[in-house]
């Protein structure tokens, strides 16, 4: 499924509306390109989530804890170099049925990470003639229950995609 | 013997103007031991930096980090206490930065104070990184006492503080996504350039022509004059789209000016900060602040606001031990010593914060 948004503000409402979605247990993996908006993405899904505190770019600390209605895992693998230092960083532990996990950067690591997750791949569109917040949110999701919850995605970001679209992902 | 892992209340601990602090600071990638007496005359600081390791990946890598912090802990200790001329026995205090930081780099620096704690019946305090960061510029400055705003600017840390008295601070503005020294990294990885990314885009900088490009200055907007936080991830969108527009401008020119906007942007809430507070002192802290244009638009403005300013050597804006002594010794004027059982606390709130 395939969004195009037009500014940070419409970005963080995608998911926000994603968000109504998750539930604990559930890893959302951010790639893309750099400066793409993973962070802003997460934020707004944590502000969605009910957590108050600010939410920042987890690339020093590698993971910052959040609560919310949920307790939210936010991670960023964008320092790590080979899976092993992943898993030396309690990785594991912080995957479970408590919370909901965003990874930064996840598509780099997908070997450690649960087979079941749902990928936002966020980018630039491309061209010389791009305006700085516009960006294409490619929503994708991975394993059998997450195939199963893709048509509740369907419906709750089918305001966003046009008619057309929103037909053929949802068939 | 107090028994680790409780947490018995200490007593008080007499610190006088003759109290040595043996500090160490291993949050980031920096394994830093010194001796510090009466909170500000730095009888020894030894800095091993692990940056040739990380450059290969571009930044910081935690495992490595914790690892080399492991390798380089004893000789660093032993470096600082043979340079300072002086042996365990004549230390008072043993301190270690316990967060913010890398949990697994941090670690490091905590155990190895409390095991020196023990082993030599002194007591063990655990200092906060950014309060250590504020000290760093009274050592720079003997005469500095507070109130003053000081602007914190590091690979993960981007924060306007109001230091009141000791151990009172307020913060005013922060980072509401990146940290200024974060987007020195990702843009310097954008251009392609090594790492450390920011000294090397720093010195690209200066040879390209800042108005060459003018970047919007993020959170200066004019409708919100008391604005004092800061955004740094839309810049990297901007510098992504620039190259792609223009692709053929000399890299050199792009990094002046994505620099101007950085510095623009710090110095404007800087003084911002001091001028809302009616504070007449600024000062500078963190690794960002050993960038020259940072440090020489700083100066320029403080001298035509008329305020004082103290930036400190480039040896004591990056992270170094001496600053946490200072702190340690400073805070245990009015605190109890943290004690055995306090452990690393990666995301450590800055205390007497209101």
């Amino acid at each position: 499924m395939r969004i195009r948004t037009h500014s940070v503000e419409e970005t963080r409402a995608v998911a926000g509306e994603l968000a109504a979605v998750l539930v604990s247990g559930d890893v959302v993996v951010l790639s893309g390109d750099l400066g793409g908006g993973k962070t802003a993405f997460v934020q707004g899904a944590c502000a969605a989530l009910g957590v108050t505190e600010p939410v920042t770019s987890p690339t020093f600390a590698i993971v910052q804890e959040y609560r919310g209605r949920i307790a939210i895992a936010h991670v960023d693998v964008y320092r790590l170099d080979t899976l092993q230092e992943l898993h030396d960083l309690g990785f594991d532990e912080l995957v479970d049925d408590d919370r909901i996990t965003f990874v930064e950067w996840g598509d780099r690591v997908i070997a450690a990470l649960p087979s079941e997750h749902i990928e936002v791949a966020i980018g630039l569109p491309p061209g010389d003639d791009v305006a700085e917040s516009e960006r294409i949110l490619t929503i994708s999701v991975h394993g059998r229950d997450w195939s199963v919850r893709s048509r509740r995605i369907a419906t709750v970001l089918a305001h966003h995609l046009h008619p057309e679209a929103a037909e053929r992902d949802l068939a | 013997m107090i028994p680790i892992g409780s947490s018995p209340s200490q007593p008080m601990m007499a610190v006088t103007p003759a109290t040595r602090v043996l500090a160490i600071e291993t949050s980031c990638d920096e394994t830093a031991a010194a001796v510090v007496e009466g909170g500000r005359w730095v009888v020894s600081s030894v800095v091993a930096t692990q940056f040739e390791r990380h450059e290969r990946f571009g930044g910081v890598v935690p495992e490595i980090a914790s690892r080399a912090h492991l390798e380089l802990i004893n000789d660093v200790v032993a470096d600082a206490l043979r340079d300072a001329n002086l042996r365990l026995r004549d230390i008072g205090v043993i301190a270690a930065t316990q967060g913010p930081g890398l949990a697994g780099a941090l670690l490091v620096g905590v155990s190895a104070a409390k095991a020196l704690a023990l082993a030599t019946s002194r007591p063990y305090h655990g200092v906060h990184h950014h309060e250590a960061h504020l000290y760093a510029a009274m050592l720079a400055d003997p005469t500095l006492e507070p109130p003053f705003v000081t602007l914190i600017v590091s690979g993960g840390h981007t924060l306007l503080v109001a230091m009141d008295d000791h151990g009172r601070y307020r913060v005013l503005g922060r980072t509401v996504d990146d940290a200024a020294g974060e987007a020195y990294d990702k843009v310097a990885r954008l251009l392609g350039l090594g790492y450390p990314g920011g000294p090397i885009l720093d010195q690209l900088a200066g040879t390209g022509n800042p108005e060459a490009i003018r970047f919007t200055r993020p959170m200066l907007d004019p409708r919100e004059p008391d604005n004092l936080d800061f955004s740094f991830s839309g810049l990297k969108t901007a510098v992504v789209l620039h190259r792609r527009k223009h692709p053929d401008q000399p890299i050199a020119d792009v990094a002046a000016a994505f620099q101007d906007c950085v510095v623009d942007v710090l110095t404007t809430k800087l003084l911002r900060a001091a001028r809302r507070e009616r504070l007449g002192t600024i000062v500078l802290g963190g690794g960002v602040a050993a960038n020259s244009a940072l440090r020489a638009r700083v100066v320029a403005e403080a001298e035509r606001a008329s305020l004082r300013c103290v930036v400190p050597d480039r040896s004591l804006c990056t992270d170094n031990a001496a600053m946490v002594g200072a702190a340690a010794w400073h805070r245990l004027r009015f605190e109890p010593p943290t004690g055995l059982a306090g452990g690393a606390v990666p995301n450590l709130a800055l205390p007497g914060t209101t």
